[in-house]
């Protein structure tokens, strides 16, 4: 990539963002809108520093929930399809319920979880931001077990590899490409299904996250305070996303296309 | 051929699922430490056959047979090159030439000093630690022969290996797979659909006819490894190319283009 084309990708919607925050900063003080209407960034940004403690105990609730829900997610998506992969049993068998899992609403789930969990709110939220995140991570790595290079697979075979040696050596590597796309999806739903899972389950008491924050100024027309919540919420979202983008990039940058690493060497 | 052969595929036959017969009586005999040339257009099965040869799949009919010894021992006595380089482009040079000894559970220290040896024997040495999206094309290819040999296999079996490259880098590869096969002495099953090629690499050709494939001629061509300097350009060469072009047109029923 050029030099300017990476500047532009980094400056331009920065700039969308300045100009669209002083363009509702401009908004509410022309037409005068209340503030528990539209509260401007300016107010937003102040009540975020007022409340800030508060803020930042939700925050960590939140972020804590949605980091163990993807490690979950991880561990056992990986896990499941390992097993795919070691037999089409395993996966006719199982392949169905994880897609039932999946096309579920969690709010339908949230309530017989809660009721399962018996009342364990941390374990109830965890467990329904895990049934969102751990999906994508499942079919990815499933479909990228399945795509190592078929010569590649011979030569295993020409070689009496065992099965965990062709594991090992060949599907995990070549499943990785797919496996971080798929965590990269994951990461990001991992968080929605934190923050909808407190707002079915709701929490209260020490480990109230960023939902209750929001659900709670809404009830006392705190609109200030809901913005504030909602822009680290959105916040924690563009941290998880990059941060798993970093991931990606360094273990793959040596070989994989997706990473975008230098040149070929050409013939 | 005089002596007992290394391996030979008698009177083989390949259907495949789908029904299709690639392969019928096939009789084909290798010599040990010989040089042979599997001609043949598109889809005369000789793809089938060299992945008979190393296993990779089961004949339907007729067998394939090893000289005493020569295949259970260790599965290092097979060497393979695919068409394409074919290595894991997550690992470096070295690990990929590496593979077939950490397979058969050679020791780190061991593997590495024998896959280093391997690919300085290919002329890659000081491209160790490089993946492979950092080398050329002919370059990959050099790698894969270099994981071919590191088990110093008995036979080398390869599937039209240069058939991607440009003619500058085949030409060079071609000559150092000579002298590879002059120093080393294994055996060579070369499949191609290149005249040019097999006159150029082989001891013997065997020209298969397709559908359903099987051997219909051959033609011997002692010429000393590595060749001559200027083989390529010689009288001689070209009347190799003459005899093997008819032999094939006989064997595969069309006339010579």
């Amino acid at each position: 990539m050029r030099p300017g084309r990476r500047a532009a990708r980094i400056v331009a919607p920065l700039l969308l963002g300045v100009l669209a925050l002083a363009g509702w900063e401009a908004a509410v003080a022309a037409w005068a809108i209340p503030p528990y209407v539209l509260p401007g960034p300016a107010l937003v940004a102040r009540t975020m520093v007022a409340e800030w403690p508060g803020l930042r105990d939700a925050m960590w609730v939140t972020l804590g929930i949605t980091a163990m829900a993807l490690a979950a997610a991880v561990f056992l998506g990986v896990a499941l399809a390992v097993a795919f992969a070691q037999s089409p049993w395993i996966e006719d068998a199982l392949f169905p319920y994880a897609v039932v899992l999946q096309v579920t609403p969690v709010v339908a789930i949230a309530p017989l979880v809660i009721i399962w969990t018996r009342n364990d709110v941390v374990m109830a939220l965890l467990v329904c931001a895990w049934i969102v995140a751990f999906f994508p991570i499942l079919s990815n790595t499933t479909i990228g077990l399945r795509s190592a290079d078929r010569n590649l697979v011979d030569l295993f075979r020409l070689h009496r590899a065992s099965r965990l040696q062709t594991l090992l050596r060949l599907g995990l590597p070549s499943a990785l490409p797919y496996f971080f796309a798929g965590l990269r999806v994951s990461g990001g739903l991992a968080l929605i299904g934190a923050v909808v899972a407190e707002f079915v389950a709701g929490t209260g008491g020490s480990a109230s996250g960023l939902a209750y924050v929001i659900l709670e100024s809404g009830y006392r027309l705190q609109i200030p305070k809901m913005f504030a919540a909602l822009a680290l919420v959105s916040a924690i979202g563009i941290a998880i996303f990059l941060l798993l983008g970093l991931v990606a990039h360094l273990a793959l940058r040596r070989w994989h296309e997706t990473a975008g690493a230098g040149e070929d060497a050409g013939a | 051929m005089s002596a007992a052969p290394l391996v030979a595929l008698r009177g083989v036959g390949k259907r495949f699922a789908s029904g299709v017969r690639a392969l019928e009586g096939l009789d084909l005999e290798v010599g040990a430490r010989e040089f042979l040339g599997l001609l043949g257009p598109s889809g005369c099965g000789k793809s089938t056959a060299l992945r008979l040869l190393a296993g990779l799949a089961e004949p339907t009919e007729g067998l394939v047979e090893w000289a005493e010894g020569a295949r259970d021992a260790a599965p290092g006595e097979v060497g393979f090159v695919f068409q394409e380089p074919t290595l894991m482009p997550w690992a470096s040079a070295l690990a990929n030439a590496m593979l077939p000894m950490r397979l058969a559970g050679v020791g780190r220290a061991e593997a590495k000093a024998r896959a280093a040896d391997a690919l300085a024997a290919v002329g890659l040495a000081g491209f160790e630690r490089a993946v492979p999206r950092e080398l050329s094309g002919g370059m990959r290819m050099r790698v894969s022969i270099a994981r071919a040999l590191v088990t110093r296999p008995r036979i080398l079996l390869m599937d039209e290996p240069f058939a991607a490259l440009d003619e500058i880098t085949r030409w060079k590869l071609n000559d150092d797979l000579l002298a590879l096969w002059g120093a080393q002495r294994f055996t060579v099953v070369f499949v191609t659909h290149s005249v040019f090629e097999s006159v150029y690499l082989a001891q013997r050709v065997v020209a298969m006819a397709a559908r359903p494939g099987r051997a219909a001629g051959e033609v011997r061509l002692d010429e000393p490894a590595p060749r001559e300097p200027g083989f390529r350009t010689s009288a001689r060469y070209a009347a190799q190319c003459r005899a093997v072009s008819e032999m094939l047109a006989a064997a595969t029923g069309e006339a010579i283009a």
